[in-house]
């Protein structure tokens, strides 16, 4: 699969609360590759990651291969009164993954059967992680993936990546610090800025 | 989709999950109504019916604001939303989780409360009938109005107004149908309206509260 094409974005413009923040997103995602977003915080990095999720319309352009994609956004999604095995399972269910691997790609299988409450904010977005090893999507967009990770926690999430690109899978990852990832290839949003002002329909503004 | 039916019984009857409160309520509002009328059984027979659903439909609204907005505050309805399942099964999941743990009690418990309200001994089988065939409505138009407020901080007085005017037909002919059975009256009439209203319920909301939590995500 290695040199096919994941993700091809052409044009695309997105907006934040009806204001345009970045226009004329072009990137072509291949299978296998890595893209890191950069930018200052604001510039529209969780907006852009968004729109390809399909969370939200852009405003103008084309996304071809936004079919398979798992979001990893801010917030993890986790039930606090379910135990780390039960969340990860109701979302293996959804997706048709194995709990297993994923419990020990990213070091929770002492924790298994603790109540997510009873986790600590790195071990909540371990689990956060985990859930994109059960997914079995091929295009992971990710919204800050490391926040609140040790440095052996990020050192897990790498490798658990570089085991996703080596299968065909890819990857957009928004993030500020330095992943260790040589492979990996940046983009730096800060030439897409739109400039300010009103676009699309009024109730666009209004939404 | 099984799945996320066990998930959501799963929270619901865990610490927090709000179990029970509903029953609870619709038991005090039974309760409170005869001190408040005073007891002359006559007079709490006749309004029994009405009291019993008016009660399911207050119960009911209690836990609405957490069919979808817990999900949202956690992150899990972006995920939802972004997971390859229709967001239209989502709803009428979540819906069907929160009749099981609300709609469906309050008919298991509602002949003790026509026992409180002294129901003539006719109505007890048609209590439990209409109350089965009209709570699923409540669910799901309840579901219609949290997917419409999800989002909003503290969306939920916005969303027993938008609610309860919607809960007014299947009160009307609920409440017909028990009275009707209470006095050994033909009921044909007010049961298949209210089981249409059900069904119309089930067949068309989950598409619009969809829609509404789409819109919402933005």
């Amino acid at each position: 699969m290695a040199g096919s094409l994941a993700l091809v974005v052409e044009g695309l413009a997105v907006a934040r609360g009806g204001l345009a923040v970045l226009e004329g997103v072009s990137f072509v995602l291949a299978a296998g590759e890595v893209l890191v977003l950069r930018g200052p915080n604001g510039v529209g990095k969780t907006t852009l990651l968004r729109t390809l999720a399909g969370l939200q319309p852009a405003l103008a352009g084309q996304v071809r291969g936004a079919a398979d994609v798992a979001y990893g956004a801010h917030a993890d999604g986790l039930k606090a009164t379910l135990t780390v095995a039960e969340n990860l399972a109701f979302w293996a269910a959804v997706y048709g993954g194995q709990v297993r691997g994923a419990l020990e790609a990213m070091n929770l299988v002492a924790l298994q059967d603790r109540r997510a409450a009873d986790l600590s904010a790195g071990q909540k977005r371990r689990l956060g992680l985990a859930r994109l090893l059960v997914s079995g999507q091929m295009i992971w967009l990710l919204d800050e993936p490391t926040v609140s990770l040790d440095a052996a926690s990020v050192a897990l999430f790498v490798e658990a990546l570089r085991t996703h690109l080596a299968t065909g899978g890819s990857a957009l990852i928004a993030t500020h610090i330095d992943l260790g990832l040589p492979e990996a290839l940046d983009l730096d949003l800060t030439g897409f800025r739109a400039e300010l002002g009103f676009r699309g329909a009024f109730d666009e503004a209004l939404a | 989709m099984r799945a996320l039916l066990v998930r959501d019984l799963r929270l619901a009857v865990r610490a927090g999950g709000g179990f029970g409160l509903g029953l609870v309520f619709f038991l005090m509002v039974a309760v409170l109504v005869p001190l408040g009328v005073g007891p002359d059984s006559a007079i709490l027979a006749r309004i029994a019916p009405g009291i019993l659903w008016v009660g399911a439909l207050l119960a009911c609204l209690l836990s609405l604001d957490r069919v979808f907005a817990l999900d949202f505050e956690d992150g899990s309805l972006d995920l939802l939303a972004t997971a390859p399942i229709p967001m239209e099964a989502v709803v009428a999941v979540k819906s069907l989780a929160h009749w099981l743990v609300t709609g469906l009690p309050l008919t298991l418990l509602s002949p003790v409360l026509g026992l409180l309200l002294n129901l003539a001994p006719d109505g007890y089988l048609w209590l439990i009938l209409a109350l089965l065939v009209g709570t699923p409505a409540l669910s799901v138009i309840g579901a219609f109005g949290a997917a419409l407020t999800v989002g909003l901080k503290r969306g939920g007085l916005l969303l027993s107004l938008l609610v309860l005017p919607m809960y007014v037909p299947s009160l009307i002919f609920g409440a017909e149908v028990v009275k009707r059975g209470a006095g050994g009256q033909a009921l044909a009439t007010p049961l298949l309206l209210l089981g249409a209203v059900t069904l119309g319920a089930w067949a068309l909301l989950p598409f619009a509260s969809a829609a509404a939590i789409r819109a919402n995500l933005r």
